[in-house]
């Protein structure tokens, strides 16, 4: 089942930078890339679960604070040679206002 | 297509480096042809014997060595069988029989059993604690010998044995290392390089007995030391035997297969029944045995040929060149040792003072051997040369100079003339084809990237140059005269700063735009660079950009590894009054900080701070007049200093109160890497003024600056800059120094680093001899600190400064 919930404004967020959500599925990293492009991992680096929200963004990449693995937005995926993956949550902008889609039935089955 | 049940049925025994290295090469010859079976002895899918070092020196985890993970061989239809070892070979039969019990039929059987380390027959050798260096059981082993034990002794000064040792001290254990021969690593080195080795080694902590054989273990169930046969006593809680292989030959010698010291092998890898071959350190080939992994992968190579079916695939070994893999210490060594008869002649350098020593052995205008300690740049170069058997005639009087002096004489290092097979990596076996394919297949641009993708240079490192050199061969690139800043641009640090300065550039995206950078945004590694640079370049103009700063230098915190942070205030020349005390006392119980530590650098952390606690703790601790010590920053952290002239009884001058003074003036400013001072009273130098950036030593006449010491990963003893009589000069100095720093160095670069590549003399030129000069770094220095001296944590806890920071965006309910 999908939920489209509203969390604020796109301008509340840093361009190149990001902001928490706290969510029942975890604390999820919303991204502000510079073209104003929005995207939303759980904040859990696929290594050893750094806060992604804390690092350097640039283009459409995340460097995560911890090691410097590097994580692209669009899919969570770790850029090679690293491995792994970083839950990704669907987004959407509206007149500047931000929407993040949170799995009901998801956050049920994660507690 | 070869049908199933037509497949030839390949047995292997022994998962290591060898084996598997010839089913690569079998499969990407003849993926089909074989249905394979490999049996491992170990529980472990088949990993880098040769990184052990590096695991055991914290530089590598167990993953990272991993060459084929066991999804590898279910993707290639391999069937593995781990932790079985073979008990025998029925070659009537044509089967093995398992330690569990199996029975598995062959068509052919590869035996690539490795080697076993030799253990003297001595009384204790079965005790707990002694250990070999072999595989990965012995290096967890050693790990938790060295948690909960704290003195080691390693038998043996060969490659292994240094590697362990080095190993063993990085885990803080205190090393012996026990060699029976007078000089270390002595079938590779000369005396005079073993000599250097050693000065180096003790310097770094190792302590050796030479001229020594080990008698006895000591102990009764666990061993408490050695004893020498001179009768000397090594007290150690865990001892560490490599003194050397024995090919692994029991179950070849079982089964009737001709053995002499290893498994007899012809040219074409197989043994003396036709459907058994044998390659790695198992095999012995025209009397010859192996103990690099060189060798051992054109075995792999030829016998992976045979095996598909060409009978033309010879084996030749190819000559050998070894490499000690201890960080920051460079060894190479090749061919011959020394002149063996009048027609070789020795050529030497040496320079005591750095510790390089060269020596070429040259036989009938061959190069046909070469030893070098310090500096090892060349050897590749030299070694290639041996290979290729090139006439040195022309170069010979300018050749101990390496490559760059000896200029391209004939077929010099030319990456493009190397032959396709020419070994660039020797750690991992590395060719150049395989670097080459990698690059063009994947489109590799990057140093980090070929690395990643073949190995190549992923161990010791020394190779880095070549591999750099061939990248700008198949790219078409120019070598950037010096490293690329990353891979979005070409240009270098130095580069880069210069056309800020000369083209006024005043912004990233300028910069990025007016020197062409390959990427919009700049990424995580060029963007704080190029802050810190505009930053420097342009005081009060440029506004720092904190979406280019690493998150610690954001949020004026150290990240930790749970995601926490700490807080370390500043505590001024390592002095503090009760009342700070009780300040930071009352914040870390009012906030319920998990930890309080004190710091090596005299002063106290707040470790476990979440992220939203910043601003309230840093606002109670600004309330009691205490400020950032930005242990999080690219800046200065602290001025350490001893009691002093106040209060000590071999004190000369005010040093606490001269710490004091610089920590005031100087703190706030931004520098390319973090910076740390240190002032001594007297000559004791017990605030360690000596591996500090800056130092100041109080004597009677006055206070002795020092520069460019470091106390970290690569320790480094200062170098004298002069001796002045008055505090203020101190302090123009060591601004004047800093300020010196700040517009030169490269961001990243340590003072040591820096110093070391300028030399310490270049440096005393602009500061001592030309005093205009060094006024006016002074000057530049001070305008720059009347914008950087705001205490962060003041800003931040008003609430005035990136508030957002430490509040989430939204809070979603479960509702
Ligand atoms: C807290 C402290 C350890 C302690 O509990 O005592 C410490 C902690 C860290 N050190 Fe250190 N170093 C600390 C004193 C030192 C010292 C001793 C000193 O300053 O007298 C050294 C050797 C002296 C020197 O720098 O020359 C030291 C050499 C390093 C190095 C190696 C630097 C080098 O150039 O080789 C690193 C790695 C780096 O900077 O890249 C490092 C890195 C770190 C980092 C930042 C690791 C990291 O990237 O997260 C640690 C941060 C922990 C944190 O968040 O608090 N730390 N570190 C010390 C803080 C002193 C302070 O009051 O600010
Ligand atoms: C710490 C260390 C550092 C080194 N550094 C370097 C270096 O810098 N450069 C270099 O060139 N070389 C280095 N070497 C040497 C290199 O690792 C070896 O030359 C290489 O691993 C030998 O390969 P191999 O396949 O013959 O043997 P191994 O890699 O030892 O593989 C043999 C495998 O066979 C298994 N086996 C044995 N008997 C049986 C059985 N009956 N049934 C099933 N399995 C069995 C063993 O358990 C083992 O896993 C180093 C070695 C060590 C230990
Ligand atoms: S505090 Fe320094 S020495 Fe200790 S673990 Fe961290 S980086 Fe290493
Ligand atoms: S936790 Fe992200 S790189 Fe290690």
């Amino acid at each position: 089942m999908m939920d489209w919930i509203e969390i604020g404004n796109l301008s509340d967020i840093p361009s190149r930078g990001a902001r928490t959500v706290e969510t029942p599925r975890g604390q999820v990293a919303v991204f502000r890339t510079a073209d104003d492009a929005v995207f939303a991992l759980i904040n859990r680096c696929p290594h050893r679960g750094g806060p992604l929200s804390e690092g350097i963004v640039s283009g459409r990449l995340v460097a995560c604070p911890l090691h410097n693995w590097v994580i692209d937005l669009e899919s969570g995926a770790a850029v090679a040679p690293d491995e792994g993956c970083a839950e990704r949550l669907s987004m959407r902008v509206r007149d500047g206002r931000l929407w993040m889609n949170l799995d009901r039935a998801k956050a049920a089955s994660h507690g | 297509m070869v049908h199933l049940s037509a497949r030839r049925r390949l047995v292997v025994i022994g998962n290591g480096m060898a084996g598997m290295r010839t089913v690569e090469e079998l499969l990407a010859r003849a993926p089909v042809r074989h249905a394979i079976t490999v049996f491992g002895d170990e529980p472990h899918p088949n990993y880098n014997r040769i990184l052990l070092s590096s695991v055991l020196a914290g530089e590598k985890t167990m993953d990272e060595i991993v060459i084929n993970p066991r999804s590898w061989y279910e993707e290639q239809g391999i069937a593995l069988r781990t932790g079985d070892p073979v008990m025998a070979i029925d070659r009537a039969e044509r089967m093995v029989r398992t330690g569990s019990g199996q029975v598995v039929p062959y068509d052919d059987l590869l035996i690539a059993t490795g080697s076993r380390p030799l253990m003297p027959p001595l009384p204790g050798i079965a005790m707990e604690g002694v250990v070999a260096f072999r595989d990965i059981a012995d290096v967890e082993a050693m790990l938790a010998a060295s948690r909960s034990h704290r003195r080691a002794a390693v038998i043996g000064g060969g490659l292994l044995g240094l590697e362990a040792a080095w190993g063993l001290k990085r885990l803080g254990m205190e090393v012996a290392v026990v060699h029976l021969m007078p000089t270390l690593m002595e079938r590779q080195l000369d005396a005079e390089a073993a000599g250097l080795l050693q000065r180096d080694l003790s310097g770094r902590g190792l302590h050796f007995f030479t001229n020594a054989q080990t008698e006895a273990f000591m102990g009764s169930d666990r061993v408490t030391g050695l004893r020498l046969a001179d009768g000397r006593e090594i007290a150690a809680d865990l001892v560490v035997v490599a003194i050397g292989i024995r090919p692994n030959v029991a179950l070849a010698k079982d089964c009737g297969l001709d053995v002499n010291r290893g498994i007899v092998v012809g040219d074409d890898m197989t043994t003396s029944d036709p459907r058994i071959h044998a390659v790695g350190e198992c095999v012995e080939h025209a009397g010859q045995v192996f103990g690099l992994v060189a060798p051992l992968w054109e075995q792999a190579k030829v016998c992976a040929a045979r095996l598909a079916g060409d009978d033309r695939a010879v084996f030749v070994p190819p000559p050998l060149s070894t490499r000690l893999k201890i960080t920051g210490i460079d060894v190479f060594s090749a061919g011959q040792l020394g002149a063996q008869d009048e027609a070789d002649a020795e050529v030497v350098f040496r320079d005591a003072a750095t510790g390089v020593y060269r020596k070429l052995v040259i036989r009938d205008n061959r190069l046909v051997g070469a030893v070098m300690v310090g500096e090892v740049g060349d050897g590749g170069w030299y070694f290639d040369q041996m290979r290729r058997g090139t006439d040195i005639g022309p170069i010979r009087d300018r050749i101990i100079f390496g490559q760059a002096f000896a200029g391209a004489g004939p077929g010099g290092a030319d990456p493009a003339s190397l032959p396709d097979d020419a070994q660039i990596c020797g750690c991992n076996g590395v060719d150049k084809g395989t670097i080459v394919a990698a690059i063009r297949a994947k489109g590799l641009t990057t140093l980090e990237e070929v690395r990643a993708h073949t190995k190549a240079s992923a161990s010791c490192g020394q190779c880095s140059g070549s591999v750099k050199a061939l990248l700008a061969h198949v790219t078409g690139k120019a070598v950037a005269a010096s490293e690329a800043i990353c891979s979005c641009t070409d240009l270098g640090h130095d580069e880069v700063r210069e056309a800020i300065l000369t083209r006024r550039l005043k912004s990233q995206a300028g910069v990025r735009a007016a020197l062409g950078w390959k990427s919009e945004d700049g990424c995580a590694k060029c963007r704080p660079a190029i802050n810190y640079y505009l930053l420097c370049a342009w005081p009060g103009e440029y506004r720092d950009e904190s979406r280019s700063r690493f998150v610690n230098e954001r949020l004026h915190a150290n990240i930790q590894k749970d995601g926490t942070y700490s807080v370390v205030p500043r505590m001024w020349g390592g002095v503090t009054t009760p009342a700070e005390l009780r300040a930071i006392a009352d914040v870390a119980e009012k906030h319920a900080v998990p930890t309080v530590k004190l710091t090596g650098g005299q002063r106290i952390d707040l470790l476990g701070v979440r992220k939203d606690q910043l601003p309230a703790i840093w606002a109670d601790l600004n309330a009691a007049g205490i400020v950032s010590g930005h242990a999080y920053g690219k800046a200065l952290r602290t001025v350490k200093t001893c009691v002093g002239e106040e209060w000590c009884r071999f004190g000369t001058q005010d040093s606490t109160g001269l710490g004091i003074l610089l920590e005031k003036a100087l703190w706030g400013s931004w520098t390319p890497h973090k910076v740390k001072l240190a002032v001594s009273g007297c000559p004791r130098n017990c605030a360690e003024a000596t591996i500090k950036d800056i130092g100041v030593i109080c004597v009677e006449a006055g206070y002795d600056i020092v520069i460019g010491g470091n106390g970290g990963i690569e320790v480094r003893v200062t170098d004298p800059l002069v001796r002045v009589e008055s505090e203020a000069e101190v302090l123009e100095y060591c601004a004047a120094f800093l300020q010196l720093y700040r517009e030169e160095a490269r961001y990243l670069e340590r003072t040591a680093p820096w110093v070391e590549r300028v030399g310490p003399a270049s440096i005393k030129a602009r500061l001592v001899d030309d005093a205009a000069g060094r006024k006016a770094l002074y000057a530049r220095f001070l305008f720059s600190q009347t914008h950087s001296q705001t205490d962060p944590w003041g800003e931040r806890a008003s609430g005035a400064v990136d508030a957002f920071e430490f509040k989430p965006l939204a809070v979603v309910d479960a509702s």
